[in-house]
């Protein structure tokens, strides 16, 4: 009900309901299944579109990352061996807890992007089939980008892809969680695992969606989320040599970061990059709401080819 | 056996047949389909109680602490006393006097780990000194470990010597006529393959075993279902072959009556009901004894029952 | 009286609820027939009346189509594959919610042991459903758009005939596909277990898939050939036995519409001398007395190493000891009751020629129950290639043992059957295993196991068992087409 309506049907009761003090949420850090503030202890203060006091988000540090990806890689050895099939069904259920909180959703995303209530609507109702339409790749990917190879020779030959490992992920800057979702997705279906460093200025929504990711069957350490200023924790994470592979989406429209330094930190241990799509600091991100194509699920697989002698 | 080398050893434990995998692992889940109720849950738990091998097995272990092991082995329910003894004590060999004085005028066996348990890292000299002393002091049964180091690298004369040479200990030490009867451990967790646990399973077999045993109970994974799932065609093939029946005692990680259900289900339908008795099928455990009292107090009542009414042993 | 006897262990019937009498299940709603009858299905395990359904007539199926088409040319049609997407999510989901209802019903309806309806007809069913759901917004990736790079178009109005063997599993590896690259169906259930599909129908409506989408018709052949038959249908699904495949391919003849067929089978089961022995046995088992051996696919040939014969012979007896038959309720339950009087009738008929022909028959010792119908599990040894018993789709618990030589020979006598639907091989070595893939004129093989069903894995027949595949990519193929205009 809009304030205005409440106000229309006021009575005592009402008048006492505006005056309630709401009980508002902290927003922590998500790493290894649980919700830690930073080690560093320090905060941030976030702000809606029209520079309001939201919260204070966690400001997270080096260690942080470091923390998160140790738990992605202690996570990695058990979800890439997961079946496809449940990896879809823990997917699913995700989408099915967002539907449930599509409300709370699409307030942080007004509140993050100054988009209007039906338009925000509108998102989270993106974010969510966006996020059903990756869970039912899980169990198809290997049938697409997999397949027998008719070597000229008495042998069976057949190439597979797999999960490269621990992908680290700069969510976008500016959809909070459209965006979020579209990177974050792709990269643990095919049995990644994922160090997601959200929007520095709209964080909030991903502190959400890792409630969301608490509360589902995703298991701890598989998706870890870290708030804080995007140059400060995005070098160490391109530079950490247990990272296998980065996208650097969130580099476009981030202050004082520069994503070819960050590729070029990447090259010590050869991570797959995955090169922000747009330039510049004003740069207008992607248009999230189109459909993907299979790039980003591609970005991160390694394809194997397995040979063996057929004779009787 | 003047004729065994390790190379015929090896062609013969190689030769055998493999064991897939996930078809043994897929058998042993069905058999855990298996529901047991009423009557036959009943007579199923007794049954598994008068199987156990009642445990302590810790570095803290003292004279006062198996005597209360050997109370509960005698009474293992102070409120009932239709309930079954447990088939043995199982404990370390320098506790074996401590056991034998407390287990006086029961039948329950007390029974020896040696061989340098858990690890089997010592000496031939050291492993029969410790066999010998445990069979001195009146242990009925040994439970030897097998020298692992020496199965992965393929000395197999050696493993089937040293159970060889402990066989002979027990029957040398015989105090009451019948030799104590030997357990061989292979510690499955660290054998790692089904087909490693079948060739240890028919080495151990060849060289005199009277049971074959999965684990010490240190090292995880334990028993498992699997596991015993080829011990038990090991032992049903050996009899099918020589005549000669030999038992199998699962051990560590059996904690619930659903497992203990699920074991026994699975002796009956893979080696037969001629393995369902305590002289040919043990459990080695501790905290299982007091899950099956609470499920047959359950079975008793009709309601659940609780950890105040089972004793801490 | 054996030492340890497991007690009854009886799954309870209250979880569902069965109507005295089932209408049909057209645009959306139960209906009353216009021109059918209604008849009785009962629980083949102790023959009890379970309910009365109807008997659609040709009027009947008139209104189904129609109501198919009206779908197709409506809501369904227009609707993006996202969404169609998340009605079959919902779908599985309620499949996964009603699991035990819908285990409890088809063990009653069919006859299988509840344990074999519950872990592997149910999870299956929803699990097709999972599967196809991701397919709907995803089809222009699947390798069937003919390069264009746009996603295939549905076909229109799918007529679908399944079999009383596996009735839910057989209705979700029809329906799934068909809904998931846009078509609607008509779908008729076995006269014998029409249940399960009619409570489908209810998860239907709870899941407010609209009307017409999928319409359940109850009846027998008749009905069957009326649907094959309707012209409103632009594709026909089959799975049944080769004699009715044939007559339906005759009659689609000279007309534009497709089929896919999904008919009967001889399998061989290969054990070499060199195979995990034990596992092999479970396989063999697993291949012929899963579902009392009423499987297309069942492995009702034996062909083993001369060498070995004897020994995994005597392994099997052993093992049949062990088996279970009884009430399809009983948690303990291994193999259940066949499936009618009249599959009874046909089984003892082959076995009876079996031994007339000179093999050796030998059954495991089990007591069977007075009321129901029911065949104890047998093995025919001294089979040869030119005996009935092992060329004759039986469809029952009866196996088959031939012994072979080489791997050449195996492969000559596994493929010398006018069908060709599966085949299993039984050997460590992994260079044997796939030659032996590569020489079986077979559409499955299943090396080091049996009976192996997954949404993800194409599923269908070599020679007279039938063309087209289920499940996998290749399995939405049937349903789509890539023409610009129908």
């Amino acid at each position: 009900m809009s304030p205005t309506a409440a106000r229309h049907g006021a009575t005592e009761n009402s008048a006492v309901k505006d005056q309630r003090i709401k009980v508002r949420k902290t927003y922590k850090l998500y790493i290894g299944g649980t919700f830690p503030r930073s080690e560093s202890g320090r905060t941030y203060e976030i702000s809606d579109s029209r520079g309001t006091f939201l919260a204070n988000a966690a400001m997270g540090s080096r260690k942080d990352a470091r923390d998160a990806v140790v738990a992605a890689r202690g996570a990695f050895e058990k979800w890439s061996a997961t079946t496809a099939y449940n990896r879809g069904q823990v997917l699913y259920r995700v989408a099915e807890l967002m539907e449930g909180r599509r409300a709370q959703f699409a307030t942080e995303v007004v509140a993050a992007e100054g988009l209007t209530p039906a338009r925000a609507d509108n998102v989270v109702s993106q974010a969510i089939d966006r996020w059903v339409w990756y869970a039912g790749w899980s169990d198809k990917i290997a049938q697409v980008l997999g397949g027998v190879n008719p070597v000229a020779g008495p042998y069976f030959n057949i190439s597979v892809p797999e999960p490269t490992g621990v992908v680290a992920v700069l969510a976008p800057q500016r959809s909070s969680l459209l965006g979020l979702v579209s990177v974050l997705a792709p990269i643990v279906v095919s049995g990644n695992t994922a160090v997601a460093l959200t929007s520095e200025q709209r964080p909030l929504p991903a502190v959400t969606l890792s409630e969301v990711l608490a509360n589902s069957d995703v298991p701890a350490g598989v998706i870890n989320v870290i708030t804080g200023r995007t140059a400060e924790v995005a070098p160490w994470l391109a530079a950490h040599q247990d990272v296998n592979a980065i996208d650097l989406a969130g580099a476009a429209g981030a202050d004082d970061l520069v994503w070819a330094e960050l590729e070029r930190a990447s090259a010590e241990n050869l991570k797959r990059v995955l090169r922000p799509d747009v330039d510049g600091a004003d740069a207008v991100e992607p248009d999230w709401s189109r459909t993907p194509d299979l790039t980003r699920i591609k970005a991160y697989l390694e394809t194997k080819t397995v040979w063996h002698p057929k004779s009787r | 056996m003047g004729a065994l080398t390790n190379a015929s050893l090896t062609r013969w434990l190689h030769g055998l047949p493999g064991v897939d995998r996930v078809g043994a692992d897929a058998r042993a889940a069905g058999l855990g389909t298996r529901s047991i109720k009423t009557t036959a849950k009943a007579w199923a738990i007794d049954t598994a109680i008068s199987m156990i091998d009642l445990t302590t097995l810790e570095g803290a272990d003292t004279e006062r602490k198996v005597h209360s092991l050997c109370a509960k082995a005698k009474a293992p329910d102070p409120g009932d006393p239709t309930t079954p003894q447990v088939a043995a004590v199982c404990i370390y060999a320098d506790m074996v006097p401590a056991a034998v004085d407390a287990l006086k005028g029961s039948n329950i066996h007390v029974a020896a780990v040696t061989s340098a348990f858990p690890s089997g890292r010592a000496t031939m000299a050291v492993k029969l000194t410790d066999t010998r002393d445990a069979l001195r002091a009146g242990a009925h049964e040994i439970d030897m470990v097998i020298d692992r180091g020496a199965f992965l690298s393929g000395r197999y004369l050696q493993v089937f010597d040293e159970i060889a040479a402990i066989k002979e200990v027990c029957a040398k030490e015989a105090t009451r006529g019948d030799p104590a009867h030997l357990k061989v451990i292979f510690e499955t967790g660290e054998l790692v393959t089904y087909d490693n646990v079948r060739r240890a399973s028919w080495l151990a077999m060849l060289a005199g075993a009277n049971f074959i045993k999965t684990s010490t109970g240190k090292v995880s994974p334990a028993a498992t279902l699997p596991v015993t799932l080829i011990m038990l065609e090991a032992v049903r093939d050996w009899r099918v072959l020589t005549g000669t029946q030999i038992g199998v005692k699962p051990a560590g990680g059996i904690r619930t009556t659903k497992d203990a259900m699920k074991y026994l289900v699975m002796v009956n339908e893979v080696a037969g009901e001629d393995w369902i008795d305590p002289a040919w099928f043990r459990f080695g455990a501790s905290s299982l004894l007091n899950d099956l009292l609470l499920q047959r107090q359950k079975l008793a009542t009709g309601h659940y029952s609780g950890a105040d009414y089972v004793t801490i042993d | 009286m054996a030492k340890f006897e497991y007690a009854p262990a009886p799954e309870s019937r209250a979880v569902v609820t069965i109507r005295p009498s089932y209408g049909l299940f057209i645009g959306g709603e139960f209906v009353e027939s216009v021109d059918g009858s209604m008849f009785k299905t009962i629980s083949p395990s102790s023959e009890e009346v379970l309910a009365e359904v109807t008997e659609a007539g040709e009027a009947d199926v008139e209104a189904a189509v129609r109501a198919a088409r009206t779908a197709f040319d409506g809501s369904w049609g227009r609707l993006p594959g996202a969404e169609r997407g998340k009605y079959l999510f919902r779908i599985a989901r309620i499949l996964q919610e009603r699991a035990r209802e819908f285990a409890v019903l088809e063990s009653l309806d069919n006859g299988k042991p509840i344990r074999e309806s519950r872990d592997v007809d149910i999870p299956l069913a929803a699990a097709h459903f999972f599967y196809h759901a991701g397919w709907a917004d995803k089809l222009e990736h699947a390798g069937l758009s003919g390069g264009s790079g746009r996603p295939p178009k549905p076909l229109g109005v799918v007529g679908q005939v399944i079999p009383w063997n596996f009735p839910l599993l057989m209705l979700s590896w029809k329906i799934a596909p068909a809904l998931a690259a846009g078509n609607t169906v008509v779908l008729k259930p076995a006269e014998t277990t029409p249940l399960t599909a009619l409570l489908f129908a209810e998860v239907c409506q709870q899941a407010d898939l609209p009307g017409g989408v999928v319409n359940i018709l109850t009846g027998a052949g008749q009905t069957g050939r009326h649907l094959v038959e309707h012209p409103g249908v632009d594709k026909i699904a089959f799975t049944g036995s080769t004699l009715v495949g044939k007559a339906i391919a005759g009659s689609i003849a000279g007309t534009r519409k497709r089929a896919t067929l999904e008919l009967g089978g001889k399998a061989a089961n290969i054990v070499f001398d060199d195979a995990a022995i034990d596992e092999a046995v479970e396989g063999i088992v697993n291949g012929i007395f899963f579902n009392q051996g009423h499987v297309c696919c069942a492995g009702s040939r034996l062909l083993v190493q001369e060498n070995v014969a004897d020994d995994v012979i005597m392994r099997l007896k052993r093992r049949l000891q062990t088996l279970r038959v009884g009430d399809p309720l009983d948690k303990n339950t291994d193999v259940g009751a066949i499936n009618s009087a009249a599959q009874l009738a046909r089984i003892r008929d082959l076995a009876q020629i079996g031994e007339a022909e000179g093999a050796t028959r030998w059954s495991a010792p089990c007591v069977l129950p007075e009321r129901g119908f029911w065949f104890a599990p047998t093995v025919f040894t001294d089979v040869s290639q030119s005996h009935r018993i092992a060329q004759d789709e039986i469809f029952g618990p009866v196996l088959s043992v031939l012994t072979f030589r080489t791997p050449q020979e195996a492969v000559a006598k596994a493929n010398n059957t006018p069908y060709g639907l599966s085949a299993g091989i039984w050997t460590e070595k992994g260079s044997r295993i796939l030659w032996m893939a590569d020489q079986l004129r077979a559409g499955v093989v299943w090396a080091n196991t049996f009976n192996r069903f997954d949404p993800t894995s194409p599923f269908g027949g070599y020679k007279e068992s039938g063309y087209g595949r289920e499940g996998g990519r290749h399995g939405l193929e049937a349903y789509v087409t890539t023409e610009a205009t129908r």
